[in-house]
């Protein structure tokens, strides 16, 4: 049942050291802020899952969060490859990172099938892919009709899953239009959720853009419902903002070095709060 | 034709946007292959379907995206799926002709790696991964790769099989009971490639104008097999190079543009 409160308080109230955590967003609507406000409460040991761990991840992997990483595209997309995630991976910095690697058709239909309550996905993947050699969370499993042998991997039941939508109503039903990303799976997998929105409105249904066919989330499918206006950035959000690609391009040189990393962290993430986001994509609105 | 002086990688483009119609539905990987197939869309094949694996099916977007999912994408297309859709009804449904796809590091026999470097569990540089592409790859009618040439890009012996070609060449693809083509051409800065009709190899069909057998040799880590009948590549026409110019500029002066001032 939805509860709208605070970013603080729903990330106090739902995110526990060790958890499964999915940050959903397929380019568009990535909740950075959540990621930032799990980042400043220090949660340590968690199992992230997300389809294109890009920045967001970098971050949150760079400031020592993660224990383990399921994903299926690890780069920037477009400029090049996350330097903070290599040095986990290659060097152990600021820890050693465990990856579980798939690819995103077998991503999506596993959030699928978390969504459906079934224990794993089929899917017709994999084929000659030297993943499964390195990955045992991938299975063949033999059609019992036809014969022909499928891959099939676990379905995806995170703790909680994060996202961040477009908006929602005083009761808590959540709107998302767009690129819609795994998203509504991803949330409906999950035990929990907290769903970080731009602008609560009386009725969603009366916007000037609303449409039938409109993905929404009822109140009674969703947890936390947090009001963080530009809670996306440098990620867009649909009518609201652009994608700040600049600060994607700049990334790359500030996430090329330790020192260089942890000291844009100190001052944009651990000395910011959820509220500072709003003056972050000011200048993007007007493009 | 034109006398317009041209860079290889405008020749590379351009060469592999010339492959695409109008009648193909076509998954486009991000960077080289989203230019070619957005010039193919802005010149001869103004019909042809792209799609981005953010689910955006039937997208024209005004500047090239900087990630597969930028808003420009979205506000274009035809419309817009999730990404489960996107993947198990309109690729795993059998509805893509041409998956077009980068690579990082690729064989003779058109598999490719964009994983690892190294050693899966000790690399020596961690590449983002498959993504799409190992789906894309078994799933599209036929697959077109496109990049640059370079002895660390064309290896002998790839360091991970990310994304299945034609495995070890021949009838391997049949053997893995894949129905689809695989790689059936291959588009570098240097010449345009096609697999022999049976070992699969990728063999030399077009070198692109002023370029010399050795020099697509010289940047090749295998030894390069060229067609008996060795044709030239077309250089760019005037329009062709007019539109990759003005496509680039467009895009260059909006990813900057987001920039705080």
């Amino acid at each position: 049942m939805a509860e709208i409160m605070s970013l603080p308080d729903a990330v106090r109230a739902y995110v526990r050291d060790g958890q499964m955590l999915a940050f959903e967003g397929f380019t568009h609507l990535i909740p950075h802020a959540a990621a930032h406000e799990v980042i400043r409460q220090q949660r340590r040991h968690l199992t992230l899952v997300r389809m294109t761990p890009d920045v967001i991840y970098d971050q949150m992997i760079g400031m020592g969060c993660a224990d383990r990483l399921i994903f299926s595209y690890a780069g920037n997309p477009g400029v090049g490859l996350l330097r903070r995630l290599r040095d986990a991976v290659e060097n152990g910095w600021p820890n050693k990172l465990q990856l579980v690697e798939h690819s995103h058709a077998a991503m999506a239909n596993a959030y699928e099938a978390g969504a459906a309550n079934l224990p794993m996905a089929v899917l017709r993947g994999y084929i000659g892919a030297e993943l499964r050699a390195v990955n045992d969370q991938i299975k063949s499993v033999r059609c019992p009709f036809t014969g022909e042998e499928l891959a099939a991997v676990p379905a995806l039941r995170p703790d909680v899953t994060v996202i961040h939508a477009l908006r929602a109503d005083r009761k808590g039903n959540v709107l998302i239009e767009g690129i819609l990303g795994v998203q509504k799976q991803a949330v409906l997998a999950a035990q929990h959720s907290i769903i970080t929105v731009e602008e609560l409105v009386d009725d969603l249904k009366a916007h000037p853009n609303a449409h039938p066919n409109t993905v929404i989330l009822p109140h009674w499918a969703v947890g936390a419902v947090c009001v963080v206006p530009g809670g996306a950035h440098p990620s867009y959000a649909h009518g609201y903002y652009p994608r700040d690609n600049a600060s994607y391009l700049e990334w790359d040189k500030i996430a090329a070095d330790r020192q260089g990393f942890l000291d844009w962290m100190e001052k944009n993430v651990l000395q910011a709060s959820w509220q500072d986001f709003a003056g972050r994509v000011a200048h993007l609105r007007r493009l | 034709m034109s006398d317009t002086p041209f860079t290889p990688d405008e020749m590379m483009t351009i060469a592999a946007s010339r492959v695409l119609t109008s009648d193909d539905v076509c998954f486009v990987g991000i960077g080289a292959p989203s230019a070619a197939c957005n010039i193919a869309r802005l010149t001869h094949a103004p019909d042809i379907t792209l799609i981005y694996e953010s689910g955006t099916i039937g997208t024209a977007p005004e500047v090239l995206p900087l990630s597969i999912g930028d808003g420009e994408l979205c506000e274009t297309a035809l419309t817009t799926v999730g990404v489960p859709e996107m993947f198990r009804y309109w690729l795993q449904g059998g509805h893509v002709t041409i998956g077009f796809l980068g690579a990082a590091q690729l064989d003779k026999f058109g598999n490719i790696n964009t994983t690892i470097i190294g050693d899966y569990h000790n690399p020596k540089t961690r590449l983002p991964g498959g993504g799409g592409a190992p789906e894309i790859a078994s799933q599209s009618q036929k697959i077109y790769i496109t990049m640059k040439q370079s002895l660390r890009g064309m290896v002998e012996k790839i360091d991970f099989f990310t994304s299945f070609g034609h495995g070890e060449g021949g009838d391997h693809r049949a053997r893995m009971g894949l129905t689809t083509e695989g790689p059936v051409l291959l588009i570098t800065d240097l010449a345009v490639w096609e697999p022999h009709p049976e070992t699969k190899e990728f063999t030399v069909t077009s070198l692109h104008p002023g370029v010399s057998a050795e020099q697509v040799q010289e940047n090749c880590g295998w030894q390069v097999r060229f067609a008996e009948n060795l044709r030239q590549t077309p250089p760019p026409t005037d329009e062709e190079l007019t539109v990759l110019r003005e496509l680039k500029a467009r895009t260059k002066a909006a990813h900057e543009g987001t920039r705080q001032s």
